[in-house]
């Protein structure tokens, strides 16, 4: 079902929201004195909620401007997923900004543009609109990764990022133009439609495909290409660090999702291999290569490559029980890891900031509400039940056992015990080491994001019914015609 | 042109001209010695790239690729390369140590396509179902043809390409924008507004001493 123009920019009524804002906010930024970033971080949170109103609020089903947008319930369930990484990641740099000396007001403008691409990224219905909402996203990342300028380490993080992600650009477009060579057109109905009605399998158009994937896997920093993946997190300053974690994982997901799903859901059973390949890499890799880290940003870049894995499971499934696994799990794991890198930001002894793991020895006995608030958290990460996390898994493995992949699941539950160490490693040093010290006071409100995110992991059973409900609904999107 | 037909006479010996520059220019880019050299290279890549463009007859593509690339792009890389002083024979010394493995796997890669690529074939069906075919010379133009598409049917694609350009300036000013505080600059309102009221003190001095 198409929309005509002007039901299509209702539709596109939160995105118009975001881009009216971050442009106002632009000019506020520049022309307020003193006070102007908190007022711009404050105005842009504001924004971000007002969008994810609008997506609740305003719910309108189907494809505008010719097919390029589309919004069904699996985009409003992940933009709204989205929204809530980049708000939380803002309300959370607050702190950082005033201690660190972090005070750029087009921190927010750029978080706020990231997101938009972000938004038109889920909503891609054509491939067109799927690159230039990655370029959008991509580009602002690239900018905020390098934000801390005078930091050796960030620009070299920033510039980093900027090469490779060029390069997985490039290789998505080749990806694109193969595609489209072999179907004549870039939406995504009409490349499922010409797959259906050709003759022949083309191998030419499993080339593009593989492209495409490889691409996308980029994004989602999935092995075999998440190699920048441990250097970004570490280089970038923290706040950073916490919105590449969180929302643009989100996004790149459902865009994967979208692709394989709507355009090339005639080829099922040639990227089920890929994708089922991708989470085994992607979740292997993640548990080994964690072990052996002591900085915690590090760790956490190897735990999000895990924890790709684990949800692209689902996706490998390929079925609708496997498509609402995908979207629980990067429910669940966008609340464990806002809370896990609020406590990241709230480590704080006198000299600053500091990283190191084994810096945390004994907080049990210095802070014992916040080693207890992470002892859940990795627990949950670990995916002990029954907190948040194993659900999450659960859901996942469920679907690949029910499409029949029971050595995706087995490998899965492998590296998910293998993984489990690091995260135990953590409690292990909080719980029975030589007490450091104090850590300094936590802000209000990381302490908050700490607190609701530990709350909802710990839980998580109680609102299980609902959230598994509206996964369900947002997963029949693609099921419905 | 019939589908599928091979090339033959002018435009052939055209189009293999064209290639064979564009190519080994392209490996002069990344082999020449001088820097300078390289971006003149590049140039002269974009030039028969831009041609074979208007081979193909696309010529809107075969212009901006100059105005833009050789007009801004390449004639600021050029500066950049001139004002920057980097050691680029230092940059240079791992390349051989590199350049075998990069060979090895663009070799397999090219392999790759080769065999894929040359083992499938474009279909006719496909030419017939392009969504915007680029229509006749002789009709329409190909910049008008763009013109009636760019602005109608593609205008979100259009909209959000403007915020990708915004996002790049953003970025570029927060990662050069230095404001330096130490740097005394005109400010030509606060000049004018200057009165004698506000500028000039008379002070009664009591003799034998300093202000």
């Amino acid at each position: 079902m198409s929309i005509d123009l002007n039901s299509g920019l209702i539709a596109l009524a939160p995105e118009l929201v975001i881009v009216l804002g971050a442009v106002s906010l632009l000019m506020i930024g520049v022309f307020a004195t003193g006070s102007g970033v908190r007022i711009v971080n404050g105005l842009a949170v504001a924004i971000l909620i007002f969008a994810g109103a609008l997506v609740i609020l305003m719910p309108t089903d189907g494809t505008a401007f010719n097919d390029a947008f589309v919004s069904d319930s699996f985009t409003r369930f992940m933009k709204i997923l989205t929204l809530i990484g980049s708000a939380v990641t803002l309300v959370m740099s607050v702190g950082f900004a005033k201690a660190e000396r972090f005070d750029k007001f087009e921190f927010p403008v750029l978080i706020m543009l990231a997101t938009l691409g972000m938004m038109f990224m889920i909503s891609a219905n054509s491939m067109l609109s799927l690159y230039m909402g990655l370029e959008l996203q991509s580009l602002a990342l690239y900018v905020v990764a390098a934000i801390n300028r005078d930091s050796v380490r960030a620009t070299e993080a920033g510039l980093k990022y900027f090469v490779l992600g060029a390069l997985s650009s490039g290789m998505l477009l080749y990806g694109i133009s193969l595609v489209y060579g072999y179907t004549g057109t870039v939406e995504f109905e009409g490349i499922a439609a010409a797959v259906t009605n050709g003759e022949e399998r083309q191998l030419g158009l499993l080339f593009g495909l593989v492209f495409v994937l490889a691409g996308l896997a980029f994004k989602i920093s999935a092995v075999p290409f998440h190699m920048w993946t441990p250097d970004v997190y570490e280089g970038a300053p923290t706040p950073v660090t916490a919105f590449f974690a969180a929302a643009p994982k989100m996004a790149a997901m459902a865009l994967l999702v979208r692709v394989v799903m709507d355009a090339f859901e005639p080829l099922t059973s040639d990227w089920q291999q890929i994708v089922a390949f991708i989470a085994i890499a992607s979740m292997v890799l993640g548990s080994f290569a964690a072990i052996g880290q002591s900085n915690i940003k590090r760790l956490m870049a190897y735990s999000s490559i895990g924890h790709m894995g684990f949800a692209l499971v689902g996706l490998a499934a390929g079925t609708q029980a496997g498509v609402r696994g995908v979207a629980i799990y990067m429910l669940i794991y966008l609340a464990m890891t806002l809370g896990a890198f609020a406590f990241i930001l709230a480590m704080r002894r006198k000299g600053g900031n500091f990283e190191n793991i084994s810096d945390l020895a004994g907080l049990s006995s210095t802070n014992p509400l916040m080693a207890t608030a992470l002892t859940v958290l990795m627990f949950s990460l670990a995916g002990i039940p029954p907190l948040a996390g194993f659900w999450a898994k659960w859901y996942v493995f469920l679907a690949a056992i029910e499409a029949d992949l029971y050595a995706l699941a087995i490998i899965g539950v492998i590296a998910s015990v293998v993984g489990a160490f690091y995260y135990l490693r953590i409690i292990k040093i909080m719980w029975f080491d030589e007490p450091l010290g104090r850590l300094e006071p936590v802000q209000g409100e990381l302490g908050t994001v700490l607190g609701v995110s530990t709350v909802f992991t710990l839980l998580y059973v109680i609102v299980a019914g609902p959230v598994e409900a509206y996964a369900e609904v947002a997963a029949r999107a693609f099921f419905a015609g | 042109m019939e589908q599928g037909a091979l090339l033959t006479g002018l435009p052939a010996a055209f189009f293999y001209l064209f290639a064979f520059v564009a190519v080994a220019a392209a490996l002069m880019v990344v082999s020449s010695r001088n820097p300078v050299h390289s971006v003149l290279y590049l140039i002269l890549t974009f030039f028969n790239a831009s041609a074979l463009f208007l081979l193909t007859g696309a010529e809107f593509l075969a212009m901006i690729l100059l105005i833009v690339y050789v007009g801004a792009v390449a004639v600021l890389f050029l500066f950049v390369v001139m004002m920057l002083d980097i050691d680029f024979a230092e940059l240079r010394t791992g390349m051989l140590q590199y350049a075998p493995i990069g060979a090895l796997v663009g070799l397999v890669l090219l392999a790759e396509l080769v065999i894929v690529l040359g083992g499938s074939s474009f279909g006719p069906e496909t030419v017939g179902a392009i969504a915007q075919p680029i229509p006749d010379l002789a009709i329409r133009e190909n910049t008008a043809a763009l013109g009636d598409v760019l602005y109608t049917e593609y205008v979100f694609f259009f909209q959000l390409a403007g915020l990708v350009l915004l996002v790049a300036m953003i970025g570029a000013i927060v990662l050069t924008l230095h404001h330096r505080r130490d740097v005394k600059r005109q400010d030509i309102s606060r000049q004018v507004a200057r009165t004698p009221e506000t500028s000039i003190e008379v002070v009664e001095v009591e003799s034998g001493k300093g202000i």
